[in-house]
């Protein structure tokens, strides 16, 4: 099994295996790359079987994880190979190395095309594998109708068919338009009777896809599918080498009980007979083997049957059956069983009404929680999730917060924000929840969120019952030693408020309490120092009579911190300051926090957008649905201080809550008002303060006004970081996609290199224009003269007109006159010497690219002083291309050598020729061209937004003909044009640019033209025009305009400029 | 779907990458890196499934290889699991006897044979021994074209003698 013919491929693969170490695999493989590249180089003598081993080793080192950023032309060419193995690797290569985005793979649709409808069978397959796994929206549009006909053909045999399905199952993925619904229903009804099981596998496949979209259209294969299912249970018709271990082909039988679910239920009583009869075999007949792969063979249907009966809303005895299945499959030691199982429960929840009945297994669930591996951890831990209730919060919240403590990071955050959820949700009396918060912030502080800790608080401060109990337990945590921080702001909001409450109990004075908490204070953050400042002054403005020593201590942090560097600090430092000197007066202020107004969870809210997977997704809206929010317990106006309410039946609508929160004490209300702007329970402190701050205002010492203002501002920056959090987590994932089509340089390099194609430019070149500076000024072997004026503006008003100066130093002007005709254009060069000696060894040679001829006239070596010469080129357009020409310029002034390499105005659009059309002619072309190569779109973005007028003037001056009026929508711009070359001739090029008015910097740009090259330069070119429109916008659109740019000279210049 | 397959050895080298859904270069490697770190540190007895984001890897492993295939969240787990199977089991018959050193020097080999296996993520044919013929065609086309251009070679070899 030698790779057979390919030597240097093995040898290659064993000096890298051979390696010692990472250096020097890398620089073994860096010496492969080297050499591939330069046989890349010299195309011409590489033979296609030669290209074929440099591909595959590309792939090998490409697997190997290095980059490989070349060759990829090379590889998308192979495809075009006449014979089979050179044709299979450069589509087997090509589908691994580029994904469907790569620009390369739209130059090869006509290929692949070709290959598909051609009657070369083992080509069709190469031609359908491919588009199958990277086939896009470009491959959609242009090859369903053919892939359908092989699909539905009578003569493919099934090798082609059943991929055809699977490539047409691509296509719709990519474009759900390429099936029509109407004709494809019956068309599917027929392809179920298949004989083929490869075939039918794959019609399945495609059948999930369909009915997953539009089930309403696919009912009529509803019996076919039941039938199919009948058949292979039953193992009737199935060749051996269909039967999987004794099973007839079980991915068939899921695939086809997938399709079922699809369908919200099966009405027809004698199919649903027949289906559920099916459905009670595979329930009742599977078994447990020793052999491991029919086991999972036998599971998989015996799973997707589960979940067909979950959907299908079966009798309740079927239900507990499936139940009692699932609860054998918790208990199984084999680990995959175990997880299946604990998924399916959890999906069981969502459907059906069987909580009773999953409580059972309530115990072994949590044995689930212990389990080592962390799948299945998950599994049980969102199980238990979704069963929690009244009954059981207490002792699934305490199992959670037990394993909180050994749990591994990756599963802490999710588990602490259940935990938090669930006691919210389902706690039996409210010190339970008090205490399991804070036993979470204890085990856990660095993943309890914010919104946790804030949810406690407006618990506290809405249960009057509470706060004393609540006072005193954050009292006894912060005694402990070690006490994170999230403790501490809990705890110095809660004793700032309440801790009056515990005045009575020995060891709770102001004093005391100041004390315990001022402990805490030099080692947090300023943001909880903030909390804390609020907390003392609460603390000493609730203690009447004061004790002067508390008094002392507590002005003495205050003064210490008017001057912290944090605003917030800051601000509340002095305000307290004052409140303190103002004294019994200002008691109002520092009264308890009103009650907030109820709001949903913010927990829930998270918990909706935490990403998961589907299951855990669906459990929190289980969670939703059944969500009575605690708040129920705050909206108790009138009845403070009595006992509050039992937590109310998960049934209650969370509507009547707020019905009953509605009558206010009228007395509260301007305090509510008040904290109802501020989202966190610190913030109310200082607003309360701030509203305060007029009245201090009268005394000039007080804090000036504009603070109060900013004062909320730094509080509320936890949640704005959250937030940022949350917006930056899912871009940094999409960046990577999305810096693909803002690298202007990439897919210019990519326009530029037509190396594949188009017989060998220069590449030096060839990498210049994506930056259009780079090319302006070749900078010759030693130029100490420097240019007057910028060559770069210069060049771009050339582009558009056809007279103007080109180049200019302190010695010598050149300036340009150019005419077009057809394919052919007259360009002379005028080269006047400024200077009062004359100039030697003068050089004007043009490097012409590829697709240009350039006949070049004499030139002599000498300009007398203050003298002109003339040289007038001929030029050839072969091919469309966007390559400049450029010149090489080089005299001697006396000794000094003086040479530039200058762009010359040579472009695409030169060649163009604008054309009147008429809507009629415009529109039987433009259909007539029906996509790529010949017809080519691309969404253009960061064009260089100028309204549609200018936009339209802009392609007048490139010659591209605009034709108003065309287009119906006024945001659209049509044009025609004819490019002349003699390759193809005149080519009628037909253009249309959408724009969208909301947004100017991105457009649709289609181009269409008999001939693919052109259309695919001309699109490049017009794009380039569109993004790097900046200095061209403000040259006025006329076109002849003689000697615009250098009115400003004075001299021998102007003089000069005039004789052109 | 299968939105891509892996097969890592143990020691974290890659054997085989075949992407069925868009990924960038960057994010292909991101993936690997990410994904054989996680694998490669499960224990033995753990299950097969690994939870991964909003996606499910389903992978086992042979001797010294990791076979991964990486799924929708509500995909058949059991069902991906065989497909891994069957893919190795047409790996087994065509090499006889496959091991790691095999898929190394005939890493060609093995992506014709799971784009017989697979295609468009999903799986094609379900019957080794359709699979085997289709394998074997290919190679005597291959065969075929190789002795036709030495013997081509050869006429003109002696033709410009």
């Amino acid at each position: 099994m030698a790779l057979s013919g390919m030597r240097g491929l093995s040898t290659f693969i064993s000096d890298v295996r051979n390696c010692q170490n990472k250096e020097a695999e890398r620089s073994r493989v860096d010496k492969e790359l080297a050499n591939i590249r330069t046989k890349f180089k010299n195309e011409k003598g590489l033979a296609l079987h030669e290209k074929k081993k440099y591909v595959w080793k590309m792939l090998y080192i490409y697997m190997l994880g290095y980059d490989v950023d070349f060759g990829h032309m090379e590889t998308v060419s192979l495809i075009s190979a006449p014979k089979y193995p050179e044709k299979q690797v450069g589509y087997i290569v090509t589908s691994c190395l580029l994904n469907e985005n790569h620009d390369f793979l739209r130059l090869v649709i006509n290929t692949v095309r070709n290959d598909i409808i051609g009657n070369n069978e083992t080509f069709q397959c190469l031609a359908l594998t491919m588009v199958g796994n990277i086939g896009g929206r470009d491959f959609s549009e242009s090859l369903a109708p053919d892939v359908q006909k092989l699909l539905l053909s009578n003569s493919c045999r099934p090798v082609v068919r059943k991929k055809a399905a699977l490539c047409l199952l691509r296509l719709y993925r990519k474009n759900p338009d390429v099936v029509n619904v109407d004709g494809w229903s019956e068309r599917m009804v027929h392809l179920l009777d298949e004989k083929d099981i490869g075939v039918l596998t794959a019609v399945m496949s495609l059948l999930v896809s369909l009915v997953a979209n539009t089930p309403d259209a696919y009912w009529n294969c509803v019996p076919k599918c039941v039938r199919i299912l009948e058949r292979l249970t039953r193992g009737q018709e199935i060749p051996q080498e269909y039967t999987y271990y004794g099973i007839p082909s079980p991915w068939l039988q899921v695939k086809t009980m997938r399709v079922l679910q699809y369908f919200p239920t099966i009405e027809d009583p004698n199919i649903r007979k027949s289906l559920f009869e099916i459905l009670q075999r595979i329930l009742m007949g599977t078994d447990v083997v020793k052999n491991v792969n029919k086991n999972n063979a036998s599971h998989a249907v015996l799973f997707e049957a589960l979940a067909l009966v979950m959907h299908l809303d079966a009798e309740k005895e079927m239900l507990s059956q499936c139940v009692a299945l699932l609860g054998k499959f918790i208990a199984v030691r084999e680990p995959n069983i175990r997880y299946l199982g604990l998924e399916n429960m959890t999906r069981m929840l969502l459907v059906v009404d069987v909580q009773d009945t999953i409580k059972k297994h309530q115990a072994q669930i949590i044995t689930s929680l212990k389990d080592p591996d962390i799948s299945i951890r998950r599994r049980s831990l969102d199980l238990l999730y979704g069963m929690c209730d009244v009954s059981n919060a207490r002792e699934i919240v305490e199992e959670l917060l037990q394993y909180l403590t050994t749990a591994d990071f990756g599963i802490r955050e999710e588990l602490a924000l259940k935990a938090a959820i669930l006691s919210e949700s389902f706690a039996p009396d409210l010190k339970w929840y008090v205490d399991v918060i804070l036993q979470l912030i204890e085990k856990a502080g660095d993943f309890v969120s914010d919104d946790i800790w804030y949810r406690v608080v407006q618990f506290v401060t809405n249960n009057e019952d509470l706060q004393a109990y609540a006072a005193a337990t954050v009292l006894a945590y912060l005694d402990k030693p070690a006490v994170h921080e999230t403790m501490v702001k809990v705890a110095g909001y809660l004793l700032g408020e309440y801790s009056h409450l515990l005045a009575r109990q020995p060891g709770c004075t102001p004093k005391d309490i100041f004390y315990v908490i001022y402990d805490k204070f030099p080692i947090v953050t300023i943001g909880t120092k903030a909390i804390l400042l609020s907390a003392f002054a609460k603390i000493l403005l609730h203690s009447q009579p004061q004790d002067p020593e508390l008094r002392e201590r507590v002005i003495d942090v205050f003064k210490r911190y008017e001057c912290s560097v944090d605003a917030d600090v800051q601000q509340r430092c002095v305000e307290y300051l004052m409140l303190c000197e103002k004294g019994p007066d200002m008691v109002d202020i520092m009264a308890e926090m009103p009650k907030f107004p109820e709001r949903q969870s913010a927990l829930l809210k998270r918990a909706e957008n935490t990403e998961g997977d589907a299951a855990e997704a669906s459990a929190t809206k289980l969670r939703l649905q059944q969500q009575n929010s605690m708040a129920l317990v705050v909206a108790e106006p009138q009845t403070n201080g009595a006992a509050h309410p039992p937590i109310l039946k998960p049934s209650v609508a969370p509507v009547q809550t707020e019905q009953l929160a509605l009558p206010e004490p009228p007395s509260s209300a301007h305090q509510r008002a008040l904290s109802n702007g501020n989202a966190h329970p610190e913030v109310p402190v200082t607003a309360a303060a701030a509203v305060a701050a007029p009245s201090l205002l009268e005394e000039p010492i007080t804090a000036p006004a504009s603070m109060p203002a900013t004062a909320p501002a730094p509080t509320p920056a936890p949640s704005a970081v959250d937030l940022l959090g949350d917006l930056l987590a899912p871009l940094a994932i999409e960046a990577a996609p999305g810096t693909m089509p803002s690298d202007n340089n990439a897919i210019l390099d990519f326009g530029l290199d037509p190396s594949g194609l188009a017989p060998g430019p220069a590449p030096a070149q060839v990498s210049g224009p994506a930056d259009p500076l780079t090319l302006a000024l070749y900078d010759g072997p030693d130029t100490k003269v420097q240019p007057i004026g910028n060559i770069e503006d210069w060049y771009k008003a050339l582009m558009i007109k056809d007279s103007g100066i080109l180049y200019e130093d302190p010695y010598v002007q050149i300036g340009v006159k150019a005419d077009w005709r057809g394919i052919q254009g007259r360009l002379v060069l005028f080269i006047g010497n400024k200077h009062t000696g004359s100039l030697s060894n003068v050089k004007v040679v043009v490097l012409p690219p590829s697709h240009l001829r350039f006949q070049s006239p004499p030139v002599p070596d000498t300009i007398p002083p203050r003298a002109q010469v003339q040289c007038p080129f001929d030029i050839f357009c072969l091919q469309a291309s966007r390559e400049t020409a450029v010149l090489e310029f080089a005299y001697n002034n006396g000794n000094i050598p003086v040479g530039v390499n200058l762009k010359l105005p040579v472009l695409m659009n030169k060649f163009l020729q604008a054309v009147p059309v008429t809507a009629n002619d415009f529109v039987g072309r433009w259909r007539a061209l029906t996509g790529p190569p010949t017809k080519l779109q691309e969404v253009v973005r960061n064009v260089r937004p100028i309204p549609l007028a200018e936009m339209a003037a802009l392609f007048n001056s490139l010659h591209i003909g605009v034709a108003p009026g065309l287009d119906p929508n006024v945001n659209n711009i049509v044009c025609a044009s004819t490019f002349y070359s003699e390759s193809a001739q005149a080519t009628l090029c037909l253009i249309r640019v959408e724009t969208d008015p909301s947004d100017r910097t991105q457009l649709r740009l289609t181009v269409g033209s008999p001939d693919p090259t052109t259309t695919y330069e001309l699109k490049e070119y017009i794009k380039e025009q569109l993004i790097d429109v900046r200095t061209l916008t403000p040259v006025p659109p006329v076109v002849p305009a003689p000697t615009p740019a250098i009115s400003g000279l004075t001299g021998p210049a102007a003089v000069l400029a005039g004789l052109i | 779907m299968i939105h891509f397959v892996l097969l890592i050895s143990r020691q974290g080298k890659v054997r085989l990458t075949k992407w069925y859904s868009p990924h960038t270069q960057k994010e292909r490697t991101k993936v690997i890196r990410e994904l054989s770190g996680m694998i490669l540190s499960r224990g033995p007895k753990l299950c097969n499934f690994l939870e991964w984001r909003g996606l499910k890897v389903v992978y086992k492993r042979y001797a010294s290889l990791y076979f991964c295939m990486c799924v929708d969240a509500d995909d058949n787990e059991l069902e991906t699991l065989e497909i891994i199977h069957h893919f190795v089991e047409i790996l087994d018959r065509y090499f006889g006897n496959v091991c790691e050193l095999d898929l190394i020097f005939n890493f060609h080999k093995a992506y014709y044979i799971l784009d017989e296996v697979l295609i468009a993520g999903e799986l094609q044919e379900t019957s080794k021994k359709s699979v085997a013929r289709v394998i074997a065609a290919q190679d005597t086309l291959i065969e075929h074209a190789k002795e036709q251009s030495s013997s081509l070679s050869n006429i003109i070899a002696q033709a410009t003698k």
